[in-house]
């Protein structure tokens, strides 16, 4: 095995550099309108004027989903590797390195034990900001434990996607996280868990066609973008416009491919109400 | 025997095999001509290679030229083929001439029965299922399906299933759990097809309740990838108890192209070449990742070669592996199918108390 990433948090943390002082006013990239960031962020990060929902980090979620301090991060201990010394312009190892450096985390996912309005369950959330999102060993592994320690403990299973799919760095192991990841999920289905999917923008690729579409529940964020194929690609085969909001939520729920299209603001209830529907 | 038309379909790196066919075929067409007693002026239709060195041979001396080509046209198959680079596998796995999965049922099965369509939407013609008997087995035959001439090839979208396909396979191979019979997929795919329909019907959904499904059902699964292995469109049947490729397959999370457009910025000869080396999608790779479980071995040149002797190696290891699992209850099935999953990944692990210890 490689020892690229063989360095500990401590190090990483130390490289991180300062973070590039962000302004006190943004611009919505959907309404245009200038916002305050301060009252956008308060907001659960949706723009207070046209619902725009901003992208968030996996601990910005996990925030957002647990009660007040409840949540207790588990599979901190797990780190990638580079086991196909990957390089495309840049090296996988140092990629890995850079991406830990700006975000100060280890890979893209988040995991543990929570509270939702009083109610335990496990919540595992993907985080955009690392590699898209994508899913390679250790983003599979976080997810298959989370989902067998939900089994094992007879609680409600909540994941949280966004990614850009399959990490290509470890490939065919990577392909294998999604085999993993339902497999396990196969035994949630067994032990009669019930699993919330909650998709958000965007998810496509692997991560949408293994994980992501097997919640008994699927619920969505509104105009996230959700696909097995990326629009450009899609383009690109079928050589013609792609319809107005083709691959959105809106579109999914017509589709009769997802259950819920939920706003951020009531996500937290939302789950709750569902768990006491389905949960044990 | 090799297949020696001029229409065959060339790839480039096979050009010192092509030159050398070519001089047997003249070699021959001489020794043929000079035992009838006339006169051959010139070279066969379609041959272009340089073919003075054979005119300067005494017709007395053919027959012994003859064989030493061949001789030397084994030889140079086998070493081009077992030095393959990665893009090169990836372009044989793709010949034109490769082998299918009907016509490795047409090879290895008896009495094939098709079943068609998902109940639900339509028949998708890019997944073939059926009933057929290999050896003394029964089994259920599940397998991608490209199409050989222009008009199946565009209604197979060229190997690239629907959600209606994956269904279809997912509800066959139910059936096949159901009555007891054993399940063996064949997986050539460039991945899933990427439209609106496919988008609309569910792709995503209908690859990932396959992966769910077929890693519980109580029958035993075998997969070979035998042309292409791309992504999850190959994953999506591949969910088994044993997995293996033939020798010139490629199966990855990616194809090359897609991963050059992504991290090269652009596809072409060169970064295709450095995607498909990267991607570890060989074989080989994917033997030494645990990815398959094992390599079916196709005669020298390739399948497209000689799809029979191809058909036979194919079937001699699927006989095996049913041999196998042939007793194996259905609970130890899904079991040892889920460890075999399981384990697949590679990253570091530490002791969860340092971490939390560095945390604070
Ligand atoms: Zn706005």
């Amino acid at each position: 095995m490689t020892q690229v990433a063989a360095r500990t948090w401590t190090e990483v943390r130390a490289a991180k550099k300062s973070p590039i002082p962000e302004g006190l006013w943004l611009r919505c990239p959907s309404c245009g309108q200038m916002i305050y960031r301060k009252q956008m962020e308060a907001n659960l990060h949706v723009c207070p004027e046209c619902q725009h929902h901003f992208r968030i980090g996996a601990a910005e979620r996990v925030k957002q989903l647990a009660d007040t301090g409840t949540f207790q991060p588990m599979f901190t201990n797990l780190a990638p590797t580079d086991p196909l010394h990957f390089k495309d312009l840049k090296s996988y190892a140092d990629r890995l390195l850079a991406e830990q450096v700006k975000t100060g985390q280890v890979d893209a996912v988040v995991s543990g034990q929570a509270f939702i309005k009083g109610r335990p369950a496990m919540v595992c959330s993907l985080d955009l900001t690392f590699m898209m999102g994508s899913m390679g060993s250790v983003v599979g592994e976080t997810i298959t434990r989370t989902i067998e320690h939900a089994t094992q403990a007879g609680l409600p299973l909540i994941i949280v996607s966004c990614s850009g799919g399959a990490r290509m760095q470890e490939s065919g192991l990577s392909l294998m996280q999604m085999a993993k990841t339902s497999a396990a999920l196969a035994r949630f289905d067994d032990a009669k868990g019930l699993f919330i999917s909650v998709l958000t923008d965007p998810t496509t690729g692997g991560v949408t066609a293994s994980f992501s579409m097997l919640g008994d529940v699927i619920i969505a964020e509104p105009k996230a973008l959700i696909g097995f194929a990326g629009p450009r690609v899609i383009q690109q085969t079928i050589r013609q416009e792609l319809p107005e909001g083709f691959q959105r939520s809106e579109f999914l729920l017509q589709s009769g491919i997802i259950d819920r299209i939920v706003k951020r603001q009531d996500l937290r209830s939302e789950l709750a109400r569902i768990i006491d529907y389905a949960g044990k | 025997m090799l297949l020696t038309m001029s229409s065959f379909y060339q790839l480039d790196f096979e050009r010192p095999i092509r030159d050398l066919e070519q001089q047997i075929e003249a070699a021959e067409a001489r020794l043929k001509a000079a035992s009838a007693g006339t006169e051959i002026v010139g070279v066969p239709p379609g041959v272009v290679a340089n073919l003075d060195e054979i005119d300067a041979v005494p017709a007395a001396d053919l027959p012994g030229h003859i064989e030493s080509l061949k001789a030397k046209l084994s030889e140079t198959t086998r070493k081009l083929y077992d030095n393959l680079s990665p893009w090169d596998t990836v372009r044989v796995a793709r010949h034109p001439q490769r082998p299918q999965t009907r016509d490795y049922i047409q090879f290895m099965c008896k009495d094939f029965c098709e079943l068609h369509g998902d109940r639900r939407f339509g028949d998708d013609p890019a997944i073939v299922t059926g009933f057929a008997r290999i050896d003394s087995f029964k089994v259920l035959v599940v397998g991608h399906h490209k199409g050989r001439t222009t008009q199946e090839k565009i209604a197979c979208h060229f190997g690239c299933a629907h959600p209606e396909g994956y269904r279809k396979a997912l509800a066959k191979m139910q059936m096949a759990e159901k009555f007891g019979v054993p399940i063996v997929t064949l997986v050539d795919t460039p991945g899933a097809y990427p439209g609106l329909g496919a988008e609309q019907r569910g792709q995503a959904e209908a690859i990932a309740v396959n992966l769910r499904e077929m890693s519980r059902l109580k029958t035993p699964i075998i997969s070979v990838v035998i042309g292409e292995g791309g992504s999850g469109g190959a994953l999506g049947i591949a969910v088994a108890d044993r997995v293996a490729m033939m020798q010139n397959a490629w199966y990855s999370v990616i194809s090359p192209e897609g991963c050059a457009a992504i991290l090269w910025k652009t596809a072409n000869e060169q970064t295709n070449t450095a995607a498909a080396r990267a991607l570890k999608l060989t074989a080989r790779d994917n033997l030494g990742l645990g990815i398959v479980d094992d390599v079916v071995q196709e005669p020298v040149g390739g399948a497209h070669r000689n799809p029979a002797a191809a058909a036979d190696l194919l079937k001699a290891w699927i006989v095996s592996q049913l041999g196998t699992l042939k007793g194996v209850s259905g609970d130890d099935l899904i079991a040892r199918r889920y460890e075999r999953f399981r384990k697949l990944g590679a990253f570091q692990e530490t002791l969860e108390e340092a971490v939390a210890a560095e945390a604070r």
